[in-house]
């Protein structure tokens, strides 16, 4: 990587338009964050730019490379006996509770489907 | 033209276990809102999950049952989308590498044996439960649910009409009942349903726009929805409209389905590889001692049932479609052979019972054994047919065996001859009016000299009995 | 005479073991320390000095039991202790208090430390300056114009200024172990599964581990003998024997194999930095390690593999603060989705948001295979590259960070730039591998530098001895910031 670091950082400087507003707009509805023109412009470049450096990935050749998921590669079979542990009270469960009604937690109506 | 219908179902089944899916709260229905949940089904920050080996066992034994091949590896993915049932917004599901796929189900319809192919079993964690206050401005959310172990088992579109979709339905109930990994109940949520369907020319073998749809909340529903959609669609395609992909609704007291979303709406579940649970890899001798616990099938117990027992097709069909009636009736013929006998009891008074008090036919505390003595003794003379009936129903209140009711009651009948020579030596003695009208031609004479020997032994005495001696006494 | 907050916990325990100090006296020392500098550090955003009295009291008066007890000890804010605020430095977060505590705050109770409040970090841990906390930046104590490096900086920083003994932090990218170089700590980040995730707030789930920050290597081996170990909470936790780790302080280098990739000498490194390093290998081959060349083909890929997986983990891991349970909830909803997306929005700060947007994006409809997939293939190449490495070495030597602490706001602007200043701490982590940094000099401006030592997994040991053997023969680990 000798130079490269340095290299790097220049490269930030250029920018390849590889995510546009709109899809910065999608990305956002599907992240349920609600973005406004000026943050739509700057996380435009500014993701433009991190991907534009992380396409350096396709130098790589990986057909035949298998993914990892979990570096744990012999941790297999983890899981547990079916018995009941003691869960926590109804209080202690609402106890963070932005809203909440008798035993429930209480949010906006929600429109059944939508 | 003529069209088809083509039908997929996915059947959403609840795990029976003492757990939930990733973590050891109670699966208990109908408990305190929000007093089975702990930080992992919670979803709280920091909570990890770690898998119940039993859910895991149970999709197994589904697998297998559906003749599917279990995988050698099996992961679980996250299946990311936003709904406030479901406390983490993403869904610990399965997505490329599930429990198992490529199985079938053979179900009979209209008289002929079909064969469902199933298109995968994957193993997932319910949602919890939402509560929409009528008229007011919130909705209330209860996490006992959530994190609950289901099962989702997928066919492939081979389902060609509303009644097969039924067949299938009510087929792969009676499967699973026999496996016992599920109550199989849909009211309490327990199996739950969705269809896939589109219509095609009839003959063709291209898929038309699939409509999703939800919201059936019994197998009747399912059929109606289904005919609902089928006609909606041939309609709309004789008239030359073009189908879109979208999900809708069965809205059942309108007996119509509605619009839910188009595929524009449709989500981007952005699925990945859960990294908080590694993969499993189930040992083959593992998978084969589930395999072990299978028992037999409800379409093979029917075929043998009929081989071995001179029963009608209904009375068969009628027994295996409760695992729980057809092993209590082989058990109660192990000690009664008499299966015609055996079969009207557990169809006739035990289904009533169990029907009226909503519970199996195990839980009414009669043992098969116990059944079985009580035919014995009607057959013995010892009681009556009516009075067994009497005895059967006492005993389940009381929750114990027919004969110790019989036995406490000293409902015995009194067949002794010697016995009750005795007695109507006594009464004919005290009666001897009655005696000469008899022998005068006054034949109810003998009605009231019976009804007397009844009274003396509290209505024990064998009927028969006291006839013989009478008319012997009499001089017949 | 030497300053009680100035020593490391196995001094501090020798003096507790022969009673020489009381426990209440030293919290009671620490928590002066922490308000007279907390105000210019800004390290804690939280302290519990009741409870922490409270259990300082109670150890006065019994038998001291393991090594640490009645040492002092913070943890950093994304790890849950059971009804204290525990919020990610976010403001999502506010008012957050678990119901339950985190495995390794289990184990710091039942080894008698006491907890005396939580430290500042970069929210959500997203962050190598500490910068982006809803409380405000951290201050590096060497130099409080800039930052102590993050995430972990809090911790980091209270280590170093003397206002805590020992601290918790976690590393996904390098968040322990950087700004342990920055502050002039050890910091160490353990192999993946060897020490209990449950209860840390998540971040990247496949490459989060929890660590100690530490005054030297004598208490990092003694911390980690703390919280390290399997754990029935948490699927990914490895099932094996841990080791006593101060069985691994020997002063004795001699036959240990030393490999220095040449990927991680290159232009770009600060110059004193380099010349610190270069420095310490000569010294440790003076010891008697031998020094080997190695390759790691594959370290150019690391940030942009990690800016993939870390991202989409934390889009996911990050979607359950909606304001349905806990935490934040923006007032006057209109209806359940505005309440999600004002929220989130009104929540989550900055780089969050831009983290949540690039995970997201990595892993929509269409782009899954050209990124995620890509991603963990290419992780795979670099756990191949340390597997063949370490056939050869037992250990890894590089610098933690190309460079010494920048100036506050410096990087905040420019998001690759700040991602790149963890390009030598990001390839263990995808590894899954253990890594230290231990102080090995200090730059032109008098800021501290670290040695990164890398381990092949669950080679913790090997770190060990050449970390505690470098640190006997050097004195930077005793240099103390004059604050």
């Amino acid at each position: 990587m000798a130079g490269k670091c340095g290299k790097l950082y220049k490269k930030a400087a250029k920018v390849t338009k590889v995510i546009d507003k709109a899809t910065v707009k999608h990305v956002a509805l599907l992240s349920r964050l609600a973005l406004d023109e000026r943050e739509e412009t700057t996380y435009s470049t500014q993701l433009a730019s991190i991907l534009s450096y992380i396409n350096k990935l396709n130098e790589l050749d990986t057909k035949d490379t298998p993914p990892t998921s979990h570096v744990l590669s012999n941790l297999r079979n983890v899981d547990r006996a079916d018995v009941l542990k003691e869960s926590l009270k109804a209080e202690e469960a609402l106890a963070n509770a932005p809203e909440k009604e008798g035993d429930f937690f209480r949010i906006p109506k929600v429109i059944e489907g939508k | 033209m003529k069209y088809e219908p083509v039908i997929g179902l996915e059947v959403h089944l609840q795990l029976k276990t003492k757990t939930k899916a990733f973590c050891g709260c109670s699966t208990l229905f109908g408990q305190r809102p929000n007093s089975q949940s702990c930080p992992v089904c919670l979803g709280l920050p920091g909570s990890l999950p770690k898998l119940n080996h039993e859910a895991f066992g149970h999709s197994i034994k589904v697998a297998l049952a559906l003749h599917c091949s279990v995988q050698k590896e099996i992961k679980f993915d996250r299946k990311n989308y936003y709904y406030p049932d479901l406390p983490k917004n993403f869904q610990i599901s399965q997505y490329d590498k599930p429990v198992a796929h490529d199985g079938f189900v053979d179900i009979s319809s209209c008289g002929k044996i079909k064969k469902i192919r199933i298109k995968r079993v994957h193993l997932e964690e319910d949602a919890g439960k939402l509560i929409h206050q009528t008229g007011g401005p919130y909705s209330l959310f209860d996490c006992n649910r959530a994190g609950m172990p289901l099962l989702e088992i997928v066919t492939e579109p081979d389902i060609n009409s509303p009644e097969e979709a039924y067949d299938y339905l009510t087929g792969l109930k009676s499967i699973l009942k026999y496996l016992e990994v599920s109550d199989c109940d849909m009211e309490k949520g327990s199996l739950r349903c969705d269809a896939n369907i589109s219509v095609r020319p009839a003959g063709s073998d291209k898929l038309g726009s699939k409509v999703e749809l939800k919201n059936m909340n019994s197998f009747k529903a399912v059929r109606l929805a289904l005919e609902h959609e089928v006609s909606r669609q041939m309609e709309a395609v004789s008239a030359g409209e073009k189908l879109q992909q979208e999900t809708r609704l069965w809205d059942a007291g309108k007996a119509v389905t509605l619009l839910m979303r188009t595929k524009e709406e449709a989500h981007d579940y952005r699925y990945f590889p859960e990294p908080d649970l590694v993969p499993f890899v189930p040992d083959p001798s593992y998978v084969e001692d589930i395999r072990k616990t299978i028992p037999e099938m409800p379409d093979a117990k029917a075929k043998r049932f009929k081989e071995r027992f001179n029963l009608s097709d209904y009375d068969i069909a009628v027994l295996v479609s409760d695992k729980a009636a057809a092993d209590y009736f082989e058990k109660c013929l192990e000690s009664y052979d008499n299966p015609k006998t055996v079969a009207n009891w557990i169809m006739g008074d035990i289904t009533a019972q169990s029907n009226l008090k909503n519970t199996g036919i195990r839980e009414l505390g009669i043992s098969p054994q116990g059944l079985a003595e009580l035919l014995k003794m009607i057959d013995g003379q010892l009681i009556s047919g009516k009075m067994a009936k009497e005895v059967l129903l006492e005993a389940i209140e009381k929750r114990c065996e027919p004969a110790q009711i019989v036995r406490s009651k000293g409902l015995e009948q009194l067949s002794d001859k010697g016995e009750l020579e005795k007695i109507v030596k006594v009464i004919l003695g005290r009666n001897e009016k009655s005696v000469q009208d008899y022998k005068g031609g006054k034949k109810n004479a003998l009605t009231f000299i019976i009804g007397q020997v009844m009274r003396e032994t509290k209505g024990k005495a064998n009927p028969a009995v006291i006839n013989e001696i009478l008319k012997k006494s009499l001089g017949e | 005479m030497e300053n009680l907050y100035d020593l490391p916990a196995n001094r501090l325990a020798e003096k507790l073991k022969s009673k020489t100090l009381k426990p209440s006296h030293v919290v009671e020392k620490i928590i002066q320390r922490i308000k007279e500098l907390n105000g210019r550090i800004n390290s804690f955003v939280f302290i519990d000095e009741p409870q922490a009295l409270k259990a300082a009291k109670a150890a006065d008066g019994s038998d001291l039991k393991g090594d640490l007890s009645g040492i002092p000890i913070a943890v950093k804010d994304n790890i849950c202790v059971k009804g204290q605020d525990t919020t990610c430095s976010s403001r999502i977060l506010k008012g957050f208090r678990p119901p339950y505590d985190a495995t390794v705050i289990k184990k710091i109770r039942e080894n008698g430390l006491i907890l005396v409040g939580k430290t500042n970090m970069d929210e959500f841990a997203f962050g190598s300056s500490c910068e982006t906390s809803c409380y405000g930046p951290t201050k590096n104590p060497w130099d409080p114009d800039r930052i102590p490096g993050g995430s972990s900086g809090g911790s980091a920083a209270a280590v170093a200024s003397g206002q805590i003994v020992m601290a918790i932090g976690s590393d996904t990218g390098g968040s322990i172990r950087q700004p342990a170089a920055m502050c002039g700590v050890v910091g160490m980040k353990p192999t993946y599964g060897l020490v209990s995730r449950y209860g840390l707030i998540a971040f990247a789930s496949s490459l989060d581990q929890i660590g100690p920050i530490t005054k030297d290597v004598t208490d990092a081996a003694a911390l980690l003998g703390v919280i390290a170990g399997h754990d029935e909470m948490d699927s990914t936790s490895a099932d094996i024997e841990t080791p006593d780790y101060r069985k691994s302080l020997v002063n004795d280098v001699k036959g240990l194999k030393i490999g220095i990739p040449k990927e991680y000498f290159i232009e770009g490194i600060e110059p004193d930095v380099l010349k610190a390093v270069k420095e310490a290998i000569e010294l440790l081959k003076k010891m008697g390690a031998q020094i080997k060349e190695i390759s790691l083909p594959h370290t150019e890929y690391a940030v942009s593999t990690y800016y993939i997986i870390a991202p989409a983990e934390a889009s996911s891991n990050l979607a359950r603060f909606d304001g349905v349970q806990y935490g934040f909830r923006a007032p006057h909803p209109k209806d359940i989705i505005d309440m999600y997306t004002k929220t989130r929005s009104q929540g989550f700060g900055e780089e969050a948001k831009r983290r949540i947007l690039l995970g997201t994006y990595v892993l929509s409809s269409g782009y899954y295979e050209a990124y995620y997939l890509k991603a963990l293939k290419v992780r795979t190449k670099i756990r191949v590259d340390f597997t063949r490495a370490f056939k050869e070495v037992d250990c890894i030597v590089t610098p933690t960070s190309p460079t010494t602490a920048f100036k506050i706001g410096e990087r905040i602007d420019d998001p690759l730039s700040m991602y790149l200043s963890d390009i030598f701490t990001i390839p263990a982590n995808l590894a899954g591998i253990p890594a230290i940094s231990i102080p090995c000099g200090f730059d032109g401006k008098g800021l501290p530098i670290g040695l990164q030592i890398i381990a092949d997994a669950f080679k913790e040991e090997n770190i060990f001895t050449a970390a505690y053997a470098y640190e006997q023969n050097t004195d930077w680990h005793s240099k103390r910031p004059g604050i």
